[in-house]
C-alpha cells in the first residue's frame, strides 16, 4: 500500500514526463524498495539543504551550489570542492579532489550500462543519474525489469529531491546566517560515513582507508585546504604493495 | 569558485559516468582497475569524513562536531535509517553548541 502511495508521489515529482516504459516498470518495484528509496531521498534532501546553506552562509553566491548540484550531481564531490574553497584553498584542489572522488562512477557506469536501454539521449540522461545510491538500489534487484525500474526511480527521484533541497538550503542559508548553530557541519560527514561503512568489508580496504585518514589529518596543518584529502590516496599503497610481500615476510618495514 | 571550475568538475564527472553506458557492454573493466577505483573512492571518502569532522581550515574543529558525527556513526552501525543518522548528528552538534561547547 505504502508502495503505491510512494510511487504516486514520485509521479507527482515529475516522473510522469518520462517515456512510458519507464513509468510502466515503476510498478515492478517491491513496496519495501520504494520505501527505502524514499528514505534515502529524504536523507539526501537534508544533506542537500545543508550543502546549499553551508555554501551560501560561507560566502559563495547561490548560483555556485545550485548549478553544481544540477551539473555535477554528486554530493561528495560537491562538498569536497566547496569545502576546499570555503576553507581558503584554491578551487583547483577542490576540483581535483572531486574528480578523483567521482572516478568511482566509472565502474558504476559499467555496472548499470544494461539498464539504461537503447537511444543516445536516454543513455546520456541515465549516465548523469549514476550515483552511489542509484547503483546500490539497482544491483540488488532480482531481475532485469526490477533493475531498470529501481535505477530510474531512484535516479530521478534523487535528482529532483537533491536539487530542490539545495535551492531551499541556499535560500535558507542566506536567512539563517550561522549554519554552525544548527549543527549542519556535522550532517555531511555523518551521511558520508553512512554511505562508506558498507564498503569497508575488506581488511585491506580498511587498512588503506585508515592509513589515508591518518595521512590526511597529519597533513592538514601544512597543506593548503583540499590537498590533505588527496594526500590520503597514499593509503592505497597498502592495498597494492603487501599482496606479494605478505606471503614471504609479514613484517616488512614499508 | 569560478564558473569554469564548476564546468570542469561537471564535464569530468560526466565523462566518468558515460564510459560504461557508452560502450554498451562491448568492453569489460579489468578487475584490478575496478578494485583500485573503488578502493580509491573509499579511501577518499573516509579521509573526507575524518578531515571534515576533525578539522576546520588548518585548525582543529572543536568538540561539538566530532561528537555529532560520532553519534551518527554509532547509529550507522546500528543500521538506523539515513534521515535518523543525519538529524541525530546535526542535532547533537547543535545542542552541544547551544550548551556552550565549541
Amino acid at each position: 500500500m505504502s508502495g503505491v502511495i510512494s510511487a504516486r508521489r514520485l509521479l507527482a515529482l515529475g516522473v510522469d514526463r518520462l517515456p512510458r516504459p519507464v513509468t510502466g516498470v515503476l510498478a515492478a518495484l517491491a513496496p519495501s524498495t520504494v520505501g527505502d528509496i524514499a528514505l534515502v531521498c529524504l536523507a539526501d534532501a537534508l544533506v542537500g539543504a545543508s550543502f546549499g546553506a553551508i555554501s551560501v552562509s560561507g560566502g559563495l553566491p547561490a548560483w555556485v551550489p545550485v548549478s553544481m548540484s544540477v551539473l555535477v550531481f554528486a554530493g561528495g564531490a560537491q562538498f569536497a570542492a566547496v569545502g576546499a574553497v570555503l576553507a581558503g584553498g584554491g578551487a583547483a584542489a577542490g576540483v581535483v579532489a572531486g574528480l578523483v572522488l567521482n572516478a568511482r562512477l566509472l565502474p558504476f557506469g559499467f555496472a548499470v550500462a544494461d539498464v539504461l536501454g537503447p537511444g543516445r539521449l536516454r543513455r546520456c540522461l541515465g549516465a548523469h543519474l549514476v550515483t552511489d545510491e542509484s547503483v546500490a538500489f539497482t544491483v540488488r534487484q532480482p531481475d532485469a525489469v526490477a533493475r531498470r525500474a529501481a535505477f530510474w526511480a531512484c535516479g530521478l527521484a534523487l535528482f529532483v529531491c537533491w536539487n530542490l533541497a539545495v535551492v531551499a538550503g541556499a535560500l535558507l542559508g542566506g536567512l539563517v546566517g550561522d549554519t554552525d548553530a544548527l549543527g549542519l557541519d556535522a550532517a555531511f560527514p555523518a551521511v558520508l560515513l553512512a554511505l562508506v561503512v558498507p564498503s569497508l568489508r575488506r581488511a585491506d580496504t580498511r587498512a588503506a582507508a585508515l592509513t589515508g585518514a591518518v595521512v590526511a589529518v597529519l597533513a592538514t596543518p601544512w597543506l593548503p585546504p583540499g590537498l590533505p584529502v588527496l594526500a590520503a590516496l597514499a593509503g592505497l599503497v597498502v592495498t597494492v604493495l603487501p599482496r606479494r610481500s605478505r606471503a614471504r615476510s609479514p613484517g616488512s618495514g614499508g | 569558485m569560478t564558473p569554469l571550475a564548476v564546468l570542469v568538475l561537471a564535464a569530468g564527472t560526466f565523462c566518468f559516468r558515460i564510459v560504461g553506458p557508452g560502450l554498451r557492454g562491448r568492453l569489460r573493466l579489468p578487475v584490478r582497475l575496478d578494485r583500485l577505483l573503488s578502493d580509491a573512492a573509499v579511501v577518499l571518502l573516509v579521509a573526507l569524513v575524518v578531515v571534515s569532522t576533525l578539522t576546520d581550515g588548518h585548525h582543529a574543529a572543536g568538540w561539538a562536531r566530532p561528537a555529532g558525527v560520532l553519534v551518527g556513526g554509532a547509529l550507522v552501525l546500528r543500521r538506523a535509517p539515513f534521515p535518523v543518522v543525519v538529524v541525530a548528528a546535526a542535532g547533537t552538534t547543535a545542542l552541544l553548541r547551544l550548551a556552550g561547547v565549541p
